[in-house]
This record gives structure tokens, C-alpha cells and sequence, in this order.
């Protein structure tokens, strides 16, 4: 072990440097960035060219010789048990290779019982697939899919979560079940028993369970504030959807693969073919999207698997946009009774949060673990229930849980503050211990030109303007499952390969930039090469740990290489290796300046054609943080204004000021784009995401992008990032993830705006115009 | 989708040989297995075949015949719209914007750019209801020959609040609520190239009379344009839509109004509301409410109230009442000076 300096705290706030003892093979500590050359600047993307003229490769792309397509048939109806199969006439149809049948599901969570009946799964949802078809063209195989025949015995079903909660309520499941938590982080406390449809309650998160006493500290509060909030069923919509093209080609398996985790994909096609890891490649190059639901291989997945395998011909499976609403995940809904107590001066005294939430035939309903860890509170209990309904199952989605903690929690904050006539940044300053998003705060107020909120309403005419503010907290997760090798190369090129893959956010940029700068390169000097399990393990795109996760082992990896480097140098400019310093891409002697060797040159001396080192994601210097609550995690914070026109309840947001931070930025650009599109997710949330669920025929209504409202660019409004950097001394880049505080605390922003304009608190979202008239009495 | 031939007709005689059936009638259970409808820019109907719901056997391209994209003004006749005219070529064209606001007005607000330079006047005309219940494949709702109104006791949130009998969809056509408020006359040609001139308010059919078809075309009768009446002087007119998106979006509630003016008085006038009901509706108390009378705040308040003592919401669209009765005064007003402080739904010009 040594020890080293490294920066540590907030520039321009409160920089300084600390101590910590780390490894001996880790790399000196890296200056701050303003010393930086290309860490931390805004390096266009590397893969951007390739993206904006279509000649990246997506796996809806991917086509191999002899391909076959693939399609499955799925249920029409939301419970039933099957009876019969018939898949003569598919099976006759001419252009059909394959036909497999599900023994079993993989999605959702699946007791046995499923099986004991007819040897078929029981339906359980609307759009569950029974049987997968391949055939040499799409036509075909949708042809053949219209061919098969599924006799059903109909059971009843529940598609509504209060309906789900009654007594009398037709059962999802009949015993007790549990479900493994995906890499995309949703909470999934095993062992729990259900009573009816209801599973649960879970009571701790990894920062532990309840706190102190609820009942002596209501006792100690001056106001004590009870609500209810409810948030709706929100679909991922990536722009591609899932699927995969698999090549089984006898156990020697090729998966391209629309994943969010090339090994989490491998491993359980792996697992589930049983073949060895080693048998099964998967090739991820280009992901149109994820937002935390393509984590696993998917029921689409392991179908591809068995039409491939039983037609010894490569099988495309993509899933329709249909397909897409119906079965590919979903943020769930929920309904959270929240009671705050408070003091006079704003100390909270207790919090207590009771959850339900469906995430249809699957779990991980809950509401995340923000409102246990972002404010100091003595006492605190949660209760979060999971509902079973018979409906797609859910998915991890962009910081599970939190999007929908946050929308309660940050609306009851506020309406403590008008409660206790503070302004609503003043009552945080008081509760919320973390320095980083005081940091965010202040330089919120200052751009924002922040007063204390006008009174709610208060505006004359029909249409009302409003401010609004709300936090995000995420914890910053780590993964030390990745793994980066560094190459160098005789003619001086330089390869970085891992298997980790590039959600879209930019992943091999960031890896192009951390190895240049070690390396005294630019950026395009650097080819990165990911997505490919046949190189070393990387993280998934999940709890946006990928650039915290494989970041500094891309460092540290280049350190070798370039201490290897050094020490050639060192002999061709004779001298010692601690003389040499690399700059601009030449090796060169401290003493004596003149003597120098560029980096091509060196590499041309190099007695094999190409130097390999390879780096595994080390510990956290100075110990992990997660497991505590620590106040020093992933903070934001998110300021809205709003007009809310209240003759037609229309809603219009008018600009965000989104303030953040990630440890050390490595590529503002790409960081700006993530929080955008964090924001527009956000608002989206808030105003016009809803998947509609019809009660009698437990069918989505708009499994489409025309009824199904996402936001185009009219609904975008200005989006203002201010970016904090910040260093924790955590890791030998020290960078963390952006991705999912940016979505957190969007849409409690403009809720809390919404209710600065009318004067009426909107506890439910989207908050549609019929949500607005019905609140202002106008219905 | 289905394997379908296709036949390019390069005149409208062409067409009509070919065509023997009409799309609404493709989404019947009886529906005839060697169907030949037209089609124009295959916006809706590619829709509705995607979806499963109609399976036609010819697709017959009407896209491509001379002239029946033309635009012809004639002093006595009015302005000719030839039924291939896209929507953006609506948009595009300043005679229609200075003497037919209303009508460019629905034309920008509709769908999406794209669309627009693709979808033409008549496609979108004869466009199926975007009820939800009707475009589910797996679901047989009352238009498409069960007996059940799905949306009746379902998710209603986008549906009829008027002059529905059983089936509660609304008609979606935007174009159609300006060209019914501008009294337009939709030309049709039947199969023996006789030239019908039928009035916009009797082109729609309700779902009470027929609830197969939309529309009273019938196989193999082609729209062939749509003529509006020469403007009288001081006629003046207005749109507004209101959707839960200012672009991309089906309206919640829209509006046309059309008035004839003698300085501040109304002397004629014609309201048109889309999203109401399975046609477009023609609100004869909304009229009754400003004709004869002074536009003021007053006076166009008053006519949005009397539109909505019909309406007669589902469960959970009264929301449609207030939002209506808002773009309708609103409308009126705008017939003189546009109300200020209201969140603007302009778009701007450069992605027209």
C-alpha cells in the first residue's frame, strides 16, 4: 500500500486535498481537471459519425447469411389456463424452419405452479408469448403465427391495482413468490409472503430498515402533514426495440444482442442452453436505447435460442412496438401514503411511508429508498407492498423506484415549507445534511435569481405562472465486475477492449478519453473496442455505474502500459525511467529535454508486435460508501417553471434549471446530453407518459407511440445544465454516473410548480388537463 | 400486414375500374377476401393494415393521376381543392391562408411534418376513428360488427360527449370540422363517372345509421375535390385544437368558426366542433348565440356555454366541457383580435 494526495472536495467552494492509502499499483493521483487535457472537455463523441450517417450497426441491423425471422404468438386474452396447442398448419407452412413451444417462462416472477395443470405455462397477462415460429422471411413468419391455433380455459383477471387489493380479487398467484433482482437495480426483498395479491411489506433497502421510534417522534412534531400521491405506469419506449439475432451453430453459440449487459445476457443464455460461458459469444456494438429494461436475455431471447437451435440457421427476433408496451417492462405505478411531523424551525421528527405498486406479473414495485436516506430524519419506517396484476411484468427503469420516491417526497417537503411559511430551499438547508446539493443550491438560487415563492395562485388572469424545486438522491453504486485492456501496438496504435457495452450514452468515448490522457494522446488516437464478451468482462449499463466501474480500470490499465513505455524509453534515451515524462505524445528526459522519443517511434522499438495489460475495477479508496446512509451520494437539484393555463387545465413548461454533479466529469457534452434527456424523461412523467389499461378486457389500450404520449420537441422547454465538478478521492478517475439522478427529481419540480401557479396540489400524475379542471373544480 | 398486389392507375376511370370495395368495408367480418380499394398516400389505411384490421387484396394507387392534385379559383365557383392536395400544400398556400384561415389553420395543426407533405386532403377525409377500442386487433367492438361498445364502460377519456347513439367514437378528421364551418362541397365521382356534389354536413355518416362506414361513399367512388364557396366580404374565421401535445397530437376538443361581419356584429355565422362526437358537429346553439349579436367577451362566453348544454360526457371525459367551452370563446373572440395571455399554440412558420 502508499500513500497519496488526491483532490478532494468542490473548486471554488471547497477544494483541498486528502490522504488516502491505496494500492501499490495503482497510478499517481489525478490533478483536477482544469490541469487536465482531454478528461473533462467536451471530446466529440468517437461514434458519432458512424451514428449520424447510418452506418452503425444496431442488432435490427444485423443479417446473416441464412437467416431466418422470428415471431411469436401471443395470448389475446390476460389469465387463462391453455388447453391445447395446435401447430400443424404453421408447421405446414411453407418458408417455417422452426417451431418451439414455452415449457416455461423467464419474466416476471414464476412459481411452478405455472406448469402443473396442462404442461403449459398459464397465461397470465395479455400479450405473454406461448409459441415462437422462424421462417425465411417476416411475412412468412407472421403467417404461420395467424396459423396457429391456442384453445384457452379463460380465467377471471385483475388488471387494476386497487381492484388487485381487494379480498375478493381473482388471484395472480397462488403461493408465494419470489423474483432475482435484474443488474438494472429495481429492490426485490426475497422470502416475503403475499395475502392475496398483495406481497410484502418490504422495510429496508441496503441502508438498512426502520429508524428510531414513529410514535415518539409525531409526538415531538409541531405539523404533522399526511398525503397520498399516486404516479402511473410509465413504458420504456427505447427507439430500438428488444431483440437479438442468435446463431446457435451447434453449442459454438453468436448472440447480437440489443442488451444493456453483454455478460448478464451470455450468462443466462449460458445457463438456460446449458452450454460452458466459453461456448456463447455476445456481440453488443450499438444499443438504440435501454433505460434499464435490457438487462436480461428476455423470453424473446431464449426463443431465438430454440428456433436457432432447432434449425441450425441464425434466428432474428425483434420485437414489434406492441410487443414492445406489452411485455418488455415497465416503470411501475404507485400509491404512497406518506406522513411527515415536523418542529417549528423545520428539524423533522418523523417520516413514515406506505407503499402499494404493481409491476403487473412481476416485482420490484417499490419506491426506492429516497425518502429513508435524503433528509435527516430520526425516526423513520417504511412499508412498500408489491401488487400483483395481470399485466406485463415491470422492469428496472431509470433509477427504479427513486423517479416515483422522489415525486411524493419532494411535493410533501414542499408543502411542509409553505406550511411552516420558509422558503423551500431554506427548510432543505436545514434537513438535508448533504454538502453537494447545498453546494447545488446555492448556485441554483443564484442563476435562477431565486426568491421565496409568490403565493400559490396568486397570478391574475387565466393563465397562472409557477416556480417549483425539487432533489434527487442516488446512491453511487459501483461494479467490480469490469475489467479493461489496454494494447499497444508496434505501428503506435492503441486498443482499449472490454466487454462492456455503450448504452448510447458514450461510453467509448469516455474510455477513449481516460486512456489518452494517461497515455499523453488525443482521444482519436484511441480505438475502442466493447460490446464483445469475447473481451473482458465489463459492468452492465445499470444504477449508472459504468462510468465510475470501467473508468478507472481503463486508467489504470494504460498506467501499465505506459509504465512499460517508460521504461523502453528509459533505455533508448539512457536514462532512468523516473526521469521520463510523457507530454503531447513524446517520452522525454526530465534532465535533459532534448532528449526525447515520440510515441510512435517508441512503440516501433517494441520487441513483440503488440503489449497487452489488462485491469480489474479496484476497490473504493478509502472504503465503499453504500450500505449507510452516507448524505454524500449522487445529489441534484432541479428547479421548474411552469404556465398553467387554467380554462383548459394545459400545462406548459417554460424552462428547467437542472444542477448536478458526478464526481469528476470525464466528457461534458455527453454528460449535458444525458441530463436532457434525464429532464425531458422527467417531464414527460410528469405531463403525458401513461399506459392505459382497460379494466374489462385487460388490454392496453395505446401499446403504440401515437396513443401513447411521449414528448416532441414543441414540449421540450429550455433546458439549462449547471454542472458541479466534484472529487471524492474514490477511485483513480474518480468519476460516477449521471444517468439516473438526472431523471429523479423532474417531476416533483413541476408538480411543485404546478401547484405555485393554481394553488392546488396535483398528487397524481401525469398531470393531464383533466387532471387540472378536476382540481380547480372545473368539472 | 397482408401480401397485397398493387395497381398503379394512371387516370381516374382506371382507378374505378379496379376498385371494388371500400376500406371501411375491408374491416368487416363479411369483409370480400379479393378487395380493391384506393389508396392515395396510405397514411391511414398502411395504418390500418399494420394493425391487422383491414386486409385488402389490390391496393389501388390513385397517388399518381394528372391533376387531381390541382387547385383551380374560379369567381363564381370558389376555390377547387383536388382531392390529392396534401396537407402541407394547404398549409403552403396563401390564398387559402388569407381567405380560409380556419382551414390552413387545422391543416398546420395536424400530425406531424412528415405527414403532412404526405397526407392528402381526401385521405383525410375518409381516415378511420382513432377510437382505441376500434383499432385493437383483438378486440371485436360494435363498428366492426360485434355488440359491444368497449369505450362505453371503458377508458373514454377521448371520446364523444354529443350526438353519439351506442358507439361513442369520434370522427378524426380536423380538416373536415374548417371544411364543414366553410360550408365545403365534397365532389365525388361515382363508377359511372357522374359527378355528385354532396355538402360536407351530409358526407358523414353517424354510427345510429350505419355504423360500418364513416362516410357515404360507397366501392369504387372516388373524392375527387372539394370546392369552397367563394368568400363573402368580411368573412372571417378561426381554429383552435387543443391536444395534450402542442404538435403530434389528435385533439382533445377543436374548434372552427366562421362569421360573416358587419363591423363588430355578427351577421352569420357557422361552429363546428371536432373531438365532440362520431361526426363533426355543427353546434346550432353556439350559432344561435352570436348570430345577430356584437363579439364580446360577453356574447362568444355565452356561445360556448350554449354548445355544451347537450353534451352529455362518458366517465371520464367532462373534462372535454370546460376546455370546450374555452376554445370556443376563445375562437369567437379571435375572430376580431386574439385574446392575450393565453399559452400560444401558433406554430411557427418555418415547419409548416
Amino acid at each position: 500500500m502508499k500513500k497519496v494526495k488526491l483532490p478532494y472536495g468542490i473548486p471554488d467552494y471547497n477544494l483541498t486535498e486528502i490522504v488516502r492509502e491505496i494500492p501499490n499499483a495503482e497510478p499517481p493521483a489525478l490533478p483536477v481537471n482544469s490541469k487536465l487535457k482531454v478528461i473533462g472537455k467536451r471530446v466529440k463523441r468517437t461514434d458519432a459519425l458512424a451514428k449520424v450517417t447510418g452506418t452503425a450497426v444496431f442488432t435490427a441491423d444485423v443479417y446473416l447469411p441464412g437467416m431466418l425471422y422470428g415471431k411469436m404468438f401471443r395470448a389475446d386474452i390476460p389469465h387463462a389456463r391453455i388447453k391445447s396447442i395446435d401447430v400443424s398448419a404453421a408447421k405446414a407452412h411453407p418458408g417455417v424452419f422452426a417451431i418451439h413451444i414455452f415449457k416455461e417462462m423467464i419474466e416476471g416472477a414464476n412459481p411452478k405452479e405455472n406448469n402443473k395443470k396442462s404442461g403449459y405455462p398459464e397465461v397470465k397477462y395479455a400479450g405473454q408469448p406461448i409459441v415462437g415460429v422462424a421462417a425465411i422471411s417476416m411475412d412468412i413468419a407472421e403467417e404461420a403465427v395467424n396459423l396457429i391455433r391456442v384453445e384457452y380455459e379463460p380465467l377471471e383477471f385483475v388488471v387494476d391495482m386497487d381492484d388487485a387489493r381487494k379480498p375478493e380479487a381473482p388471484l395472480v398467484y397462488q403461493t408465494n413468490v419470489n423474483q432475482e433482482t435484474s443488474s438494472g437495480g429495481e429492490d426485490i426483498e426475497e422470502g416475503l409472503k403475499s395475502r392475496g395479491n398483495v406481497r410484502g411489506p418490504a422495510t429496508k433497502s441496503f441502508y438498512g430498515g426502520p429508524r428510531g421510534n414513529l410514535k415518539k417522534g409525531f409526538a415531538e412534531a409541531d405539523v404533522i402533514i399526511e398525503r397520498t400521491y399516486r404516479t402511473q405506469v410509465q413504458t420504456h419506449c427505447p427507439l430500438e426495440t428488444h431483440g437479438v439475432v442468435v446463431d446457435y451453430n451447434r453449442g459454438n453459440v453468436t448472440i447480437y444482442a440489443s442488451t444493456q449487459s453483454t455478460k448478464g445476457t451470455r450468462n443466462d443464455f449460458a445457463k438456460t442452453f446449458d452450454l460452458p460461458k466459453s461456448k456463447v459469444r455476445v456481440i453488443s456494438e450499438f444499443i438504440g436505447g435501454g433505460f434499464g429494461a435490457k438487462h436480461t436475455l428476455g423470453n424473446f431471447g431464449v426463443m431465438a435460442g430454440h428456433l436457432s437451435k432447432q434449425s441450425g440457421r441464425p434466428v432474428k427476433l425483434m420485437l414489434d412496438r406492441k410487443e414492445e408496451h406489452v411485455s418488455a417492462g415497465n416503470r411501475p405505478n404507485s400509491l404512497q401514503l406518506m406522513k411527515v411531523g415536523a418542529k417549528k424551525d423545520g428539524t423533522l421528527t418523523a417520516l413514515k411511508l406506505l407503499s402499494y405498486g404493481t409491476a403487473g406479473v412481476g416485482l420490484g414495485s417499490g419506491v426506492g429508498n429516497i425518502a429513508q436516506a435524503m433528509y435527516e430524519c430520526p425516526n423513520f419506517k417504511m412499508d412498500q407492498y408489491d401488487v400483483f396484476t395481470n399485466a406485463g411484468p415491470g422492469a428496472a427503469f431509470r433509477a427504479p423506484g427513486n423517479v416515483q420516491g422522489a415525486f411524493a417526497l419532494e411535493q410533501l417537503i414542499d408543502e411542509l415549507a409553505e406550511r411552516l411559511d420558509v422558503d423551500p430551499l431554506q427548510l432543505r438547508e436545514k434537513i438535508d445534511k448533504s454538502t453537494i446539493r447545498k453546494v447545488q443550491r446555492e448556485r441554483g438560487t443564484q442563476l435562477m435569481n431565486w426568491k421565496k415563492p409568490k403565493k400559490a395562485g396568486s397570478d391574475p388572469g387565466p393563465v397562472k405562472k409557477g416556480i417549483g424545486v425539487a432533489q434527487a438522491h442516488w446512491p453511487r453504486f459501483v461494479n467490480l465486475d469490469s475489467t479493461v485492456e489496454v494494447r499497444v501496438m508496434q505501428d503506435g496504435a492503441v486498443e482499449v477492449r472490454s466487454a462492456v457495452q455503450d448504452i448510447g450514452t458514450g461510453t467509448k468515448t469516455v474510455l477513449a478519453q481516460v486512456v489518452a490522457e494517461e497515455l499523453g494522446l488525443k482521444s482519436a488516437d484511441i480505438t475502442v473496442l466493447i460490446g464483445d464478451t469475447l473481451f473482458p468482462i465489463g459492468p452492465p449499463s445499470g444504477g449508472s455505474v459504468v462510468t465510475g466501474s470501467i473508468t478507472p480500470p481503463a486508467r489504470n490499465a494504460a498506467h501499465k502500459v505506459k509504465t512499460k513505455l517508460i521504461d523502453l524509453a528509459a533505455g533508448e534515451l539512457d536514462t532512468k525511467a523516473e526521469n521520463i515524462v510523457v507530454e503531447n505524445s513524446w517520452f522525454i528526459s526530465k534532465s535533459d529535454r532534448s532528449k526525447k522519443i515520440s510515441f510512435k517511434n517508441l512503440a516501433g522499438k517494441l520487441r513483440v508486435e503488440q503489449i497487452t495489460e489488462t485491469a480489474s475495477r479496484s476497490d473504493d479508496y478509502g472504503g465503499f460508501m453504500i450500505g449507510t446512509v452516507g448524505y454524500e451520494e449522487l445529489g441534484a437539484v432541479q428547479f421548474a417553471e411552469v404556465s398553467v393555463d387554467t380554462e383548459t387545465g394545459f400545462v406548459k413548461v417554460d424552462r428547467i434549471m437542472a444542477v448536478h454533479s458526478c464526481g469528476r466529469p470525464i466528457n461534458i457534452s455527453q454528460i449535458e446530453s444525458q441530463i436532457n434527456g434525464g429532464v425531458i424523461m422527467g417531464i414527460a412523467y410528469a405531463l403525458y407518459e401513461d399506459r392505459v389499461m382497460d379494466k374489462n378486457t385487460g388490454h392496453q389500450m395505446n401499446p403504440n407511440l401515437d396513443q401513447y404520449k411521449m414528448p416532441f420537441s414543441f414540449e421540450v422547454p429550455e433546458i439549462q445544465i449547471e454542472l458541479i465538478e466534484e472529487y471524492g478521492a474514490r477511485s483513480s478517475t474518480d468519476a460516477t454516473g449521471i444517468g439516473e439522478p438526472a431523471n429523479i427529481a423532474t417531476a416533483a419540480a413541476v408538480a411543485n410548480a404546478v401547484y405555485n401557479a393554481i394553488g392546488v396540489r396535483m398528487t397524481e400524475i401525469p398531470i393531464t388537463p383533466a387532471r387540472i379542471l378536476a382540481a380547480l373544480g372545473k368539472i | 400486414m397482408n401480401k397485397f398486389s398493387w395497381y398503379e392507375a394512371t387516370s381516374k376511370v382506371e382507378a374505378q375500374r379496379e376498385a371494388n370495395s371500400t376500406v371501411s368495408e375491408t374491416i368487416q367480418p363479411d369483409a370480400d377476401p379479393e378487395a380493391a380499394v384506393f389508396k392515395a398516400s396510405g397514411i391511414d389505411l398502411l395504418d390500418l393494415m399494420k394493425e391487422g384490421l383491414s386486409k385488402p387484396a389490390k391496393l389501388v394507387s390513385i397517388r399518381n393521376i394528372p391533376g387531381m392534385d390541382e387547385v383551380s379559383y374560379n369567381k363564381e365557383k370558389g376555390l377547387r381543392l383536388g382531392a390529392n392536395v396534401t396537407l402541407a400544400g394547404i398549409t403552403a398556400n396563401p390564398q387559402i391562408k388569407k381567405n380560409y384561415l380556419a382551414l390552413h389553420q387545422a391543416a398546420s395543426h395536424a400530425a406531424t411534418p412528415p405527414i403532412r407533405n404526405m397526407a392528402t386532403l381526401a385521405g383525410n377525409l375518409v381516415q378511420r376513428t382513432h377510437c382505441w377500442y376500434f383499432r385493437s386487433k383483438e378486440l371485436v367492438c360494435f363498428r366492426k360488427g360485434s355488440s359491444t361498445c368497449f369505450a362505453h364502460v371503458g377508458e373514454n377519456e377521448n371520446h364523444a360527449i354529443m350526438s353519439y347513439g351506442y358507439c361513442v367514437s369520434i370522427h378524426s378528421s380536423s380538416l373536415a370540422i374548417a371544411l364543414t364551418a366553410f360550408d365545403a362541397i365534397v365532389e365525388i365521382t361515382d363508377k359511372n363517372g357522374k359527378i355528385k356534389l354532396v355538402p360536407m354536413k351530409e358526407f358523414f355518416v353517424l354510427p345510429s345509421v350505419d355504423r360500418t362506414r364513416e362516410t357515404i361513399l360507397k366501392p369504387a367512388e372516388l373524392i375527387t375535390a372539394v370546392i369552397l364557396p367563394e368568400p363573402k366580404t368580411h368573412t372571417v374565421s378561426y381554429y383552435i385544437k387543443m391536444g395534450s401535445r402542442r404538435s403530434q397530437d389528435w385533439p382533445m376538443a377543436e374548434v372552427a368558426v366562421v362569421a360573416g361581419l358587419s363591423g363588430e356584429k355578427c351577421k352569420t355565422a357557422n361552429v363546428v366542433l371536432g373531438a365532440a362526437a362520431p361526426v363533426p358537429f355543427i353546434s346550432k346553439a353556439a350559432i344561435d348565440a352570436i348570430t345577430g349579436k356584437t363579439i364580446n367577451e360577453t356574447t362568444a362566453t355565452a356561445a360556448g356555454e350554449a354548445a355544451m348544454q347537450i353534451a352529455v360526457p362518458l366517465s371520464k371525459n367532462g373534462y372535454k366541457i370546460p376546455v370546450f367551452k374555452t376554445i370556443i370563446k376563445r375562437a369567437i373572440l379571435s375572430l376580431g383580435k386574439p385574446p392575450e395571455n393565453v399559452i400560444d399554440w401558433a406554430l411557427p412558420d418555418r415547419i409548416h
